[in-house]
């Protein structure tokens, strides 16, 4: 595919976009990363002048979930910007390639532009058996990870798969898949995750790359902080219902239809970190609470570990009891209480049946 | 009765009861009883609106800008803990200027024999294996292990991980994110993280039901004064007898 010394900006025009186009492109962008007019401008200048970006995009133990999230990019022109800025040599879903062609390409990229290019990892790679339950070109994908990582610039982890593990990796995790950054210690990862993440966000962190040449700003768990800073609680747009204490009680209540919080009903709004309560979803349409469902948390680690997706705590499985923490906590205050009572009834009985006097204490004996 | 009318010199007794007294010693300083009180009340209003925050009541009528309710329990529940965390900072100080007994919630002695067999004796007291109590000055070894190990860790427990959850709110750049948000590196989850702030009020509240039946329970039963040692700072032994 393209050379190294094409730019973004050649590549387009070739393909017929109108610089009004790109230029809209760069200023929706520079929107959406939460930047300033000035930011377009600076867009627009690397996508015109800096060579493309080499990215190489590989397929773990995963579900394809963020690739269709990606291709579905809102703005039509994003995805077509987006799959030619990046350069993208090597997706075995997308590529027209196949076989030992495309094999050939994974190897000529790392080659050609070592320590240069990108590595996005969609899904992870099992570790049990010596990772033979993902085999990819012939050999465990794991070893295919290591190998490409450590030639690549940074790591791109896609969604809750390659950040977190996700369902593959939930107990009793059979094939033993790990989140990439288990295997990958040497270089750094960017987490987006989300089950899939908002395509948005994805090419918002890849514009972001290639726009300013470096890793955006990260959380301490290693998410871009422009999209998973807040949590989705915090820009909600049912936000004033839950200050107001008016909540959605059940699914097909009163409260349900005049758009209440979800609170009660389990939503995980409040403790989940993600963007789409303003980036929103399938061109900024909707969003799981706009269509009147929970947050399901599904960009937070361990996701499907944590109990009902309509519990906000985590349950409890100990000694076979499956409970939240205050289920366990009121049978404990409860039995404590019991034995309080006991104890003072047993305090009693021994008083009065004792031969001394109640007041013998404070006698000399 | 000999005995009774020398300790009970001077005391004027109309109605015939025996009146207890006995030798005192001043315990607990004014800034730990202050603390204490303080404390008692902000736990009583973290627990009480914490539990609303986890299970909310009914849902209000009308439009959502004619309430904030919601608003007023949470605000309720932070004003608590941050009072409930800056005490919990004084009374640490305080062990600096504090009498020996102020220092005693913080740290358990585990390297004394004696205390251990207090310990032992203690919970052979509420066992009903013993007859009598011995007499403390400070907390009794039993009720110190409590007070450090269900109380003090607990508190501080609850401290952290309430600042961290806080600091969902106040933001990334917030002073509570940048001195709490480690609890994440730990619990990346932060749910696990509301779950253990759950679980820790029920220790607590744990706690409170144990100390209070004690408190009450010790206060009738043993040889020495409890709930008026905790408001008046005296301790009054109601014997003079050794061990």
């Amino acid at each position: 595919m393209g050379s190294a010394t094409e730019t973004f900006y050649d590549v387009i025009r070739r393909q017929g976009i109108t610089r009004r186009s790109f230029v809209k492109f760069c200023n929706l962008t520079a929107a959406s990363l939460g930047l300033g007019p000035v930011a377009a401008a600076q867009m627009a200048h690397a996508l015109e002048t800096k060579p493309r970006i080499p990215v190489i995009w590989m397929h773990g133990l995963e579900c394809t979930c963020c690739s269709e999230s990606f291709i579905r990019s809102a703005h039509p022109l994003a995805k077509d910007v987006i799959l030619s800025m990046i350069s993208l040599d090597y997706d075995d879903t997308l590529m027209a390639a196949a076989g030992h062609q495309a094999e050939e390409i994974l190897q000529e990229t790392r080659e050609k532009y070592k320590g240069g290019y990108i590595l996005a990892v969609e899904g992870n790679p099992p570790l049990n058996e010596d990772g033979m339950y993902c085999i990819d070109g012939g050999r465990p994908f794991v070893e295919k990870l290591k190998e490409m990582a450590d030639d690549a610039m940074a790591v791109i982890a896609w969604g809750a798969c390659a950040s977190w593990g996700c369902v593959q990796a939930a107990k009793p995790n059979p094939t033993q898949a790990v989140p990439i950054d288990k295997v990958i210690r040497n270089k750094p990862i960017i987490k987006v995750p989300g089950c899939p993440p908002i395509a948005e966000v994805m090419t918002g962190v890849i514009s972001y790359i290639l726009t300013f040449g470096k890793m955006p700003e990260l959380d301490r768990q290693g998410r871009p902080q422009m999209f998973y800073s807040q949590r989705i609680h915090d820009k909600c747009y049912r936000r004033p219902h839950f200050d107001a204490g008016q909540f959605v009680e059940s699914w097909d209540d009163e409260s349900a239809r005049k758009g209440y919080c979800l609170y009660k009903v389990g939503c995980k709004g409040p403790t989940t970190y993600n963007a789409c309560s303003t980036v929103r979803w399938n061109g900024g349409v909707s969003f799981p609470i706009q269509s009147g469902h929970g947050c399901i948390g599904c960009s937070e680690d361990g996701f499907w570990d944590k109990g009902s997706f309509y519990d906000r705590l985590t349950t409890i499985r100990q000694f076979g009891v499956e409970a939240t923490a205050d289920q366990i906590g009121l049978a404990a205050a409860g039995v404590v209480v019991a034995g309080v009572a006991v104890h003072t009834a047993a305090t009693a009985v021994k008083r009065l049946t004792s031969k001394h006097d109640p007041h013998r204490r404070n006698d000399h004996p | 009765m000999a005995d009774q009318t020398r300790m009970l010199a001077g005391v004027m007794d109309a109605s015939d009861n025996v009146i207890v007294t006995g030798p005192s010693i001043y315990v607990y300083e004014a800034p730990v009883r202050l603390w204490h009180w303080g404390n008692a009340l902000c736990i009583t209003i973290l627990a009480v609106t914490g539990y609303f925050i986890g299970s909310p009541p009914p849902t209000m009528p009308g439009e959502a800008s004619g309430s904030f309710l919601f608003g007023y329990i949470r605000f309720a529940h932070f004003a608590a803990g941050q009072v409930l965390a800056v005490a919990f900072l004084a009374r640490i100080l305080w062990t600096f200027w504090g009498n020996k007994y102020s220092r005693q919630i913080f740290y358990l002695p585990l390297w004394e024999k004696t205390w251990w067999k207090g310990v032992i004796r203690e919970a052979r007291w509420y066992l009903f294996l013993e007859k009598e109590p011995y007499k403390y000055i400070g907390h009794n070894p039993l009720a110190h292990t409590a007070m450090f190990a269900m109380f003090t860790l607990f508190n501080l427990g609850m401290i952290i991980t309430g600042f961290a959850l806080y600091s969902e709110g106040t933001g990334r750049d917030s002073w509570q994110a940048k001195g709490f948000g480690w609890v994440f590196g730990i619990w990346p989850n932060s749910q696990d993280v509301h779950t253990l702030h759950h679980l820790g009020m029920w220790v607590i509240v744990i706690f409170a039901i144990a100390h209070i039946y004690a408190a009450v329970r010790e206060d009738i039963m043993s040889r020495q004064t409890m709930i008026s040692t905790m408001i008046s700072g005296e301790r009054q032994f109601r014997d003079e007898r050794e061990g």
